[in-house]
């Protein structure tokens, strides 16, 4: 299989946690995986991206410009702003909470990402979700990367079985939280399924 | 058994395979994983140590080799200046058993504070360099540099860059490692005891012996030829060899050369690769070293060849490589007209930048947020260093006048308190870097009479590398208790008067002390001492009470991430909140209240 996956949000939302789980899950079905994040100076509050590749010819550990086949976004304006990652026909699964900058907050510039997801719902085809509202009925933002990762899952786009990233969440997370954890990823799976059903013409 | 992990790890595990006995180094991103990695893995029998810094880790691996053992340091590439005293001398002396000093570069720089080169390094101290282009190159060229170390008896440089340190795939993994046997030391005063005389002998030695290395690795297996013979050839190194690979995946037919020993340079073999090419575009980062030996290689041999990369423009002098780059490049060089490339983005809407700032409750922010309210009116310096607190320079606490390298807040606060006495000079050190290189800087302001206010946030970890423990905190990488230094008792050991210790999260007391420190002469420190809060979670948080008059003090004045505006209201995200407090001691009209209040 080839496939290329860019996940991106701000530091601190738990990406790094749904790139090992996607790579884990595509090495148990027998793939070739290499990923490369974002650590350092610039987890502190910037911008981070994961990127998953899949695949035997995939040499650079950066997906090239045009070749994502799946952005999971946890920030619409990140989103935005990987957008060049992205394939023609891709898909993007964004969270629509945005998450403000402290510099935003300091000149009142009330960014919010509606203009981001207002701009992506006209360029890209994708799956928005409200994390915020879908966190608090989980009971904490901290389910926001399974989340995410149920609804990519649901969009069949990972090109994985669902059992196989079930499987591997169950190895990363502590059992105290697996049960949480599992719901995040089923609720994020029915919405994942549910919206690549209403494209369908 | 196959592990996926990141290229540091692999390092680590190569080193591992290759017997290891000795492994020390300092923290600093891009190569912090690789002493990690060891502790993580079976390494019964290996010493493994955070140094207080490079200098000293290169030093105990010195010894330790030369004992016969295998010794691995690891730093990032400024660590590698630090270190740069003990590598020139080692370099002439040689070494026993295999000695490995990894010095990750970090072209961008994404986390550095320079985009220098240690393949420049190895070249100046005249030993040899390994340069991996993958994590599962990294774990084989390890045990390869190991062996290269211990055959020439030389210290040997192995330069992995952010991409490949960071950089995640499977290799091997072990159930148990078997560190290598030694001999011991042998007594030698002729051969360890660095004297004029050895070093003019061993010069010429050393020399003679790099002309071998160079035709060793004319033949090594990471030097490698691929595609056809073509008029343009392409030469890449390090990462740049992926990229380079990933485009021309669909043009089979130019002729890719990759040099993984950029120092001694295989000379035999990038002539054989290099006939009946005319025209060859260098594709590397940070220098253009390996376009420099292609140039001297034309000129030694008066070959007709036409070299281009970064001296020509072809290539960037700055900044890193990526698969885009590269393609773009190598497009315009070999005439090709790609059909791939990015989609078409227009009419994009502005996005919010988002700076890197200290995270929302860290104590540092209150550290700073003191000193500006205590000396608010005052002419002060504020010399910052390297860590997670040279982000106090951003806005509104806009705290970091200088930052130059590690420790040199300290010796440059006394530069100005010299030529100013009217201005009052701050300078702001971590725990960590505080022992790593504070301590002599302190020694000489005592010696030379500066009237300096140093400042220690000690917030008990090495948190910007991702939170190793250093003396202060006293386990150390063996796992055992050492007991922790204190701060306190070295100052006082150096003879300062008045040394403070002050919570920075209770705002009043830590303006009261900057306030003391400050209107006395002399040298003066002040410990704000505060965990990092990844270290310790409160499990607290703050919120917003009804009484809010919306005036946004909170947010002007802290700049804390955790606050900001909805709907034109102040509010805290309580999931990044950790209930520090210092918001509710700034506002007003005491409207910040919850579980931080007491
Ligand atoms: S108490 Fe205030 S300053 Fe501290 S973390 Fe919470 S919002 Fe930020
Ligand atoms: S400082 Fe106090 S009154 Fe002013 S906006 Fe913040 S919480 Fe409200």
């Amino acid at each position: 299989m080839n496939k290329d996956i860019l996940i991106c949000g701000v530091g601190g939302q738990g990406t790094v946690l749904a790139s090992r789980i996607i790579a884990a899950a595509a090495m148990a079905e027998g793939n070739i995986v290499h990923s490369a994040e974002t650590i350092g100076m610039a987890q502190r509050g910037g911008p981070v991206t994961s990127h998953v590749r899949i695949g035997e010819t995939a040499y650079s550990p950066l997906i090239p410009l045009g070749q994502a086949d799946l952005i999971i976004g946890f920030e619409p304006s990140e989103v935005v702003r990987n957008l060049g990652y992205l394939k023609e026909d891709g898909l993007a699964v964004v969270n629509t909470t945005a998450v403000k900058p402290v510099t935003a907050s300091l000149s009142d510039s009330g960014y919010d990402g509606k203009e981001m997801t207002d701009y992506l719902a006209q360029k890209v085809s994708c799956i928005f979700a409200d994390g915020e509202k879908e966190c608090q009925r989980l009971g904490s933002v901290k389910f926001l990367n399974i989340l995410l990762l149920g609804i990519a899952s649901g969009s069949g786009r990972l090109g994985l079985q669902k059992e196989t990233i079930l499987g591997e969440i169950e190895k990363r997370v502590p059992a105290k939280f697996r049960e949480a954890n599992l719901k995040a990823f089923l609720s994020g799976f029915e919405i994942g399924t549910k919206k690549e059903e209403d494209k369908e013409p | 058994m196959k592990e996926y992990v990141m290229g540091n790890g692999a390092i680590a595990l190569g080193a591992l395979k290759a017997g290891v006995n000795v492994a020390c180094g300092y923290p600093g991103t891009p190569s912090s994983e690789i002493i990690e990695t060891l502790a993580k893995y079976p390494h019964e029998g290996l010493h493994l140590e955070w140094s207080v810094n490079e200098k000293a880790a290169l030093e105990v691996a010195a010894a330790a080799s030369y004992a016969g053992a295998r010794a691995l340091v690891t730093m990032k590439q400024v660590g590698l200046n630090v270190a740069s005293d003990p590598l020139m001398s080692l370099a002439y002396v040689g070494v026993e058993g295999g000695l490995v000093v990894v010095s990750a570069d970090d072209p961008g720089p994404i986390s550095s504070q320079t985009e220098q080169d240690t393949r420049r390094f190895a070249d100046f101290a005249r030993i040899p360099v390994f340069d991996p282009s993958s994590p599962e190159e990294a774990f084989e060229m390890i045990q390869d540099a190991f062996a290269c170390s211990e055959k020439y008896k030389t210290p040997v440089i192995f330069r992995p860059t952010t991409r490949v340190c960071h950089g995640y795939a499977s290799v091997e993994a072990q159930e148990r490692y078997q560190p290598k046997a030694f001999a011991g030391f042998q007594k030698d005063a002729g051969r360890f005891v660095i004297f004029p005389r050895l070093s003019y002998k061993n010069h010429g030695l050393i020399e003679k012996r790099n002309v071998r290395i160079g035709e060793d690795f004319s033949s090594y297996r990471y030097n490698t030829i691929e595609g056809e013979a073509s008029e343009k050839a392409v030469l890449a190194s390090g990462i740049s060899y992926m990229y380079a690979k990933e485009f021309l995946k669909d043009h089979p037919k130019i002729r890719l050369l990759r040099i993984a020993t950029a120092y001694p340079f295989p000379e035999d073999f990038a002539k054989k690769a290099l006939s009946g090419v005319k025209e060859v575009l260098c594709l590397e980062e940070l220098s253009p070293y390996l376009e420099e030996q292609l140039l001297k290689l034309a000129g030694k041999h008066a070959l007709s060849l036409k070299v281009c990369g970064k001296l020509t423009g072809h290539v960037p002098h700055m900044g890193e490589n990526s698969a885009d780059s590269i393609a773009a490049i190598l497009q315009e060089f070999l005439g090709i007209d790609a059909p791939k490339g990015g989609r078409k983005i227009t009419d994009l809407p502005s996005l919010p930048v988002r700076p890197p700032v200290l995270c929302a409750g860290c104590p540092h922010r209150a550290s700073f947020y003191a000193v500006k309210r205590a000396m608010a009116g005052q002419k002060t310096y504020y010399c910052g260093d390297i860590g997670c607190y040279t982000l106090g320079n951003s806005m509104p606490l806009d705290m970091v006048d200088t930052c130059l390298c590690m420790g040199a807040g300290v010796t440059m606060a006394q530069g100005f308190s010299h030529v100013d006495g009217e201005g009052k000079a701050f300078a702001f050190i971590g725990d960590s870097t505080f022992f790593a290189s504070g301590i002599t800087g302190v020694v000489n302001a005592v010696f030379n009479e500066a009237d300096i206010t140093i400042c220690i946030l000690d917030n008990s970890t090495t948190a910007m590398t991702g939170h190793q423990p250093h003396p202060g905190t006293g386990i150390n990488m063996m796992g055992h208790d050492a007991g922790k230094i204190s701060i306190e008792k070295i100052l006082q050991g150096i003879g300062l008067e008045k040394i403070v210790t002050v919570d920075p999260l209770k705002l009043d007391e830590a303006i009261e002390a900057v306030k003391e420190c400050a209107s006395v002469r002399g040298v003066k420190a002040i410990i704000f001492r505060s965990p990092c809060i990844a270290i310790e979670r409160s499990g607290k948080t703050c919120s917003i009470k009804d009484s809010c008059i919306n005036c946004k003090a909170c947010i002007r004045q802290t700049g804390c991430p955790a606050l900001s505006l909805s709907d034109g209201k102040v509010t805290i995200d309580a999931s990044l909140c950790t209930g520090c407090g210092l918001c509710a001691q700034v506002c007003p009209v005491h409207a910040i209240g919850g579980e931080g209040d007491e």
